[in-house]
């Protein structure tokens, strides 16, 4: 692929970008988030339409205008986000959109010999007959690798296939994987963790900003020459320096456990003034369903949270904005924003109660005054409080929702992922953000599967393993691979 | 090892709660009146819910794929407007068409079929291409097919249309008889639509892709099944379905006005609910699909056998869906 150029409204996401993948390779690409990896990818594979540059595959120029087209020719890909119909069985859906026929009617039969012909080339054991929904997330991530592999693929894409895997299923992984390679297929790996790149990648690939930077053999660099690269700075900038300093206790947190399990058991923890408090752990730890049952969204069979010492029952999300608590989101277009509505509902949504004035009306000079607010205090940058905010960038969208939390006037402020899917620039302004409130004697939780990210803000972090607390660690005095040991520690 | 027990008990409530409810209602109607355990009402209630079945499996493709349909009942009152006209009898005076030769049936259940998969394809293509919900898109052609029909019933006479060719009598009134039990025609028909459909859900690629699609589209589309085609032809189909459901039902009841067919895709969406047909796409089943029309019918006819008001129908009526959807949605719904 060279000079693969791509537009969105507002946004350059590719810029003559540069892929080259050999066969029987594994190609590392890499770049922060919004780098434009996938959107790289998604050119190559059909979703997207390129703007300019060219495609060869095979040596032949090639223009994919369809998935379709791409898994015929022999592209395949791993998708981020599992894409399964839950409700079929395995076999469904690995033979979806090309269905062995035996006349006019599907070859079952031959569909069930299939799928134990390819689960046992990639030593994988699932059961072809059951359904999607009742598999493991890592099973389903085997499924997804084995579709790809059953296409015949020339050219395997898989992004970030570890992210909710352990560490075990990730050395099966990888066995698989250099099958594949084994086989002639040139794969394209995106992943987020250095050690993975380095064990099993040949060459490497690396985008900023959807600028491409450099392609070259992995062999002779080290991790911080590539983190320089993919930064473009150094590493020390990336966050804000802190100055923010805990006080006195809370919150308390005493043995927290979910009524409807798999999910958060026995979880204890405190969380001081002024202090930001990390959560960390694989995907599918439990992490968000934490910070859910502290905010009444999911329900408790047991424990309890004292706030200033005084028992808080949050049975709702309105019993928890009541008394303190806020929760930005971890999926904010889901659960985030009204993303056809305006600069002024998305900032006062939450707070709307505190608008009204006589008869029940809502006062609009306060409304505006506090819109205002929100924009002025989280620099958003917006051209009117009447422009819709699906319009504005990620970063900009998620300034308004903590402008909306913090209108709230929590003393708790809990963030999911707040960074996610957001450019560098924005990401620093939001770190900022985060350490002033902090400073403001606010306390905050913060989740996040960035591992530098917690490093860098956070006082302290507690790791959860499958839904346990593994521990909570002092930010200064740990590193990566203390918290990867403690993530793993219930697996 | 209880626990497990307690699990599987609670399961299977869940998933058979719909069938609890047939045979509850049928136990209540028959300790009320026990000469309603006989043949004759047993081929009754099968030959009622015929046309229903078989107008209920065209919805039900629908459902599956996210979609509804609430044209159904007015292409259904379209084909059986359009068959009345063309099979009335040579010696009847009030013909419409009075020089019209004899058409066979088999003529006309293409004509009619062809009418219908027409005004499918066209519900499809504002669904799938125009991207319209098919909630309004249907509304919308639920409306026009009904000023479509009303027009040509005006043209032809403005009057039932009745008086029918014996072969078209006997095409939809016919049975056989085996002592006290009629086998209908009409339940061959629907037993045959019941084949059908089967076949095509579960053995056919075009079934297991209408299912990818109302389970995950988004999964469809990146593994390769054109999504708009497919809705194209399934909601083609489910003209097919109406249009010889219309033909039946007219001559079932003997004659046919613009306004047959009224509110029919209520009864017929509602069956499929009750039968397990998730609105959220991806799941149902034949055997649901005919277990949600004989509840209805059931009630029906069975409750007017022991003499229930109509008015208290309509309540058990919609307490019924309720109860089923809710059962559905347990099912379906993870719990936080």
């Amino acid at each position: 692929m060279t000079g693969i150029d791509k537009q969105f409204p507002g946004v350059k996401a590719l810029d003559k970008v540069n892929l080259k993948v050999r066969p029987h390779s594994i190609h590392a690409l890499m770049g922060e988030n919004g780098a434009g990896k996938s959107t790289l990818l998604k050119c190559l594979f059909g979703i997207y339409e390129k703007d300019a540059g060219e495609i060869l595959f095979l040596g032949e120029k090639v223009s994919f205008q369809s998935s379709k087209q791409a898994l015929e020719s022999g592209v395949s890909m791993v998708h981020q986000e599992l894409n399964q119909v839950l409700q079929r069985t395995v076999m469904d859906n690995i033979w979806l959109g090309r269905y062995p026929l035996k006349g006019f009617f599907v070859d079952h039969d031959k569909m069930y010999r299939d799928t134990k012909e390819v689960f046992e080339e990639l030593d994988i054991d699932i059961d072809p007959k059951v359904k999607v929904a009742t598999l493991s997330v890592s099973q389903m991530q085997m499924l997804e690798i084995a579709k790809a592999f059953s296409y015949d693929a020339k050219i395997v894409i898989m992004d970030e296939p570890t992210s909710s895997l352990s560490e075990k299923e990730v050395s099966h992984l990888f066995k698989i994987i250099k099958k594949l390679k084994e086989k002639g297929c040139g794969i394209v790996y995106i992943s987020h963790k250095m050690e993975e790149i380095f064990e099993i990648c040949d060459d490497i690939t690396i985008l900023r900003d959807g600028v491409w930077v450099d392609t070259r053999p992995l062999e002779g660099l080290t991790m911080d020459a590539i983190i320089s690269m993919m930064v473009g700075r150094e590493l020390t900038q990336r966050f804000p320096p802190k100055t923010n300093v805990p006080k006195e206790p809370i919150l308390r947190v005493n043995n927290l456990t979910a009524a409807n399990q798999p999910s958060i058991q026995d979880i204890s923890f405190d969380l001081r003034k002024g202090e930001v408090l990390g959560i960390a752990g694989l995907v599918g730890a439990k992490r968000t369903d934490i910070v859910e049952a502290l905010f009444g969204i999911r329900e408790r069979s047991g424990g309890e949270i004292l706030l200033h010492d005084k028992v808080m029952r949050n049975r709702d999300a309105h019993e928890a904005i009541q008394n303190g608590f806020a929760l930005v989101t971890e999926e904010r277009r889901a659960t985030g924003i009204y993303g056809n509505l305006d600069i002024t509902f998305n900032s006062l949504v939450a707070n709307v109660e505190q608008y009204k004035e006589n008869f029940g009306l809502l006062s609009n000079r306060k409304m505006k005054s506090d819109t205002q607010w929100v924009i002025d205090s989280m620099s958003v940058k917006t051209p009117s409080h009447q422009t819709n905010i699906g319009s504005l960038s990620g970063g900009n969208q998620q300034k308004v929702i903590i402008g909306r939390w913090l209108l709230t006037q929590p003393e708790i402020l809990m963030l999911d992922e707040p960074t996610r899917g957001i450019d560098v620039g924005a990401k620093f302004e939001i770190y900022q953000l985060i350490l002033e409130l902090a400073k403001k004697d606010k306390g905050i939780i913060i989740i996040s599967s960035e591992m530098p990210e917690l490093l860098g803000i956070t006082d302290r972090i507690l790791v959860m393993s499958n839904g346990r607390n593994a521990g909570i660690v002092e930010t200064k005095k740990t590193d990566q691979s203390e918290i990867l040991a403690l993530a793993a520690r219930y697996l | 090892m209880e626990s497990l027990k307690n699990l599987s008990m609670t399961r299977y409530l869940k998933e058979g709660g719909i069938y609890a409810v047939l045979f509850i209602l049928l136990a209540v109607i028959i300790i009320q009146e026990p000469s309603f355990l006989s043949l004759r009402n047993l081929s009754n209630i099968l030959t009622q819910s015929s046309v229903r079945i078989i107008i209920a499996l065209g919805v039900a493709g629908l459902i599956v794929t996210q979609g509804t349909d609430l044209s159904a009942g007015r292409q259904v009152g379209l084909a059986a407007v359009l068959s009345a006209s063309l099979l009335q009898a040579a010696e009847n005076v009030n013909r419409v068409y009075p020089d019209l030769g004899e058409i066979p049936i088999v003529g006309v259940i293409l004509v009619v079929c062809a009418v219908g998969a027409f005004i499918g394809l066209v519900n499809g293509i504002i669904v799938a291409y125009l991207k319209v919900t098919p909630f309004i898109a249907t509304l919308g052609t639920m409306i026009i097919v009904y000023g479509v029909n009303s027009l040509y019933f005006d043209s032809v006479g403005a009057s039932p249309i009745a008086g029918f060719d014996e072969r078209f009598s006997t095409f939809a009134q016919g049975f056989i008889r085996l002592g006290d039990f009629k086998l209908s025609y009409l339940l061959f028909y629907a037993i045959v639509a019941i084949c059908v459909v089967w076949v095509i859900w579960n053995k056919t690629v075009f079934g297991k892709n209408i299912f990818a699609i109302g389970g995950n589209p988004e999964a469809a589309k990146v593994s390769g099944v054109n999504v708009p085609k497919t809705l194209l032809m399934i909601y083609a189909l489910s003209g097919v379905f109406y249009a010889f459901g219309g033909m039946l039902e007219a001559g079932r009841i003997g004659s046919a006005t613009n306004n047959l067919g009224f509110m029919y895709e209520l009864d017929a969406i509602a069956a499929c609910v009750v039968g397990g047909v998730s609105f959220a796409g991806g799941v149902g089943s034949v055997a649901g699909v005919v277990t949600g029309v004989l509840i209805f019918t059931v009630i029906n006819y069975g409750m007017t056998y022991i003499g229930v008001s109509p008015y208290w129908q309509y309540i058990i009526k919609g307490s019924i869906i309720i109860f089923a959807v809710a059962l559905d949605s347990m099912k379906y719904a993870g719990k936080k």
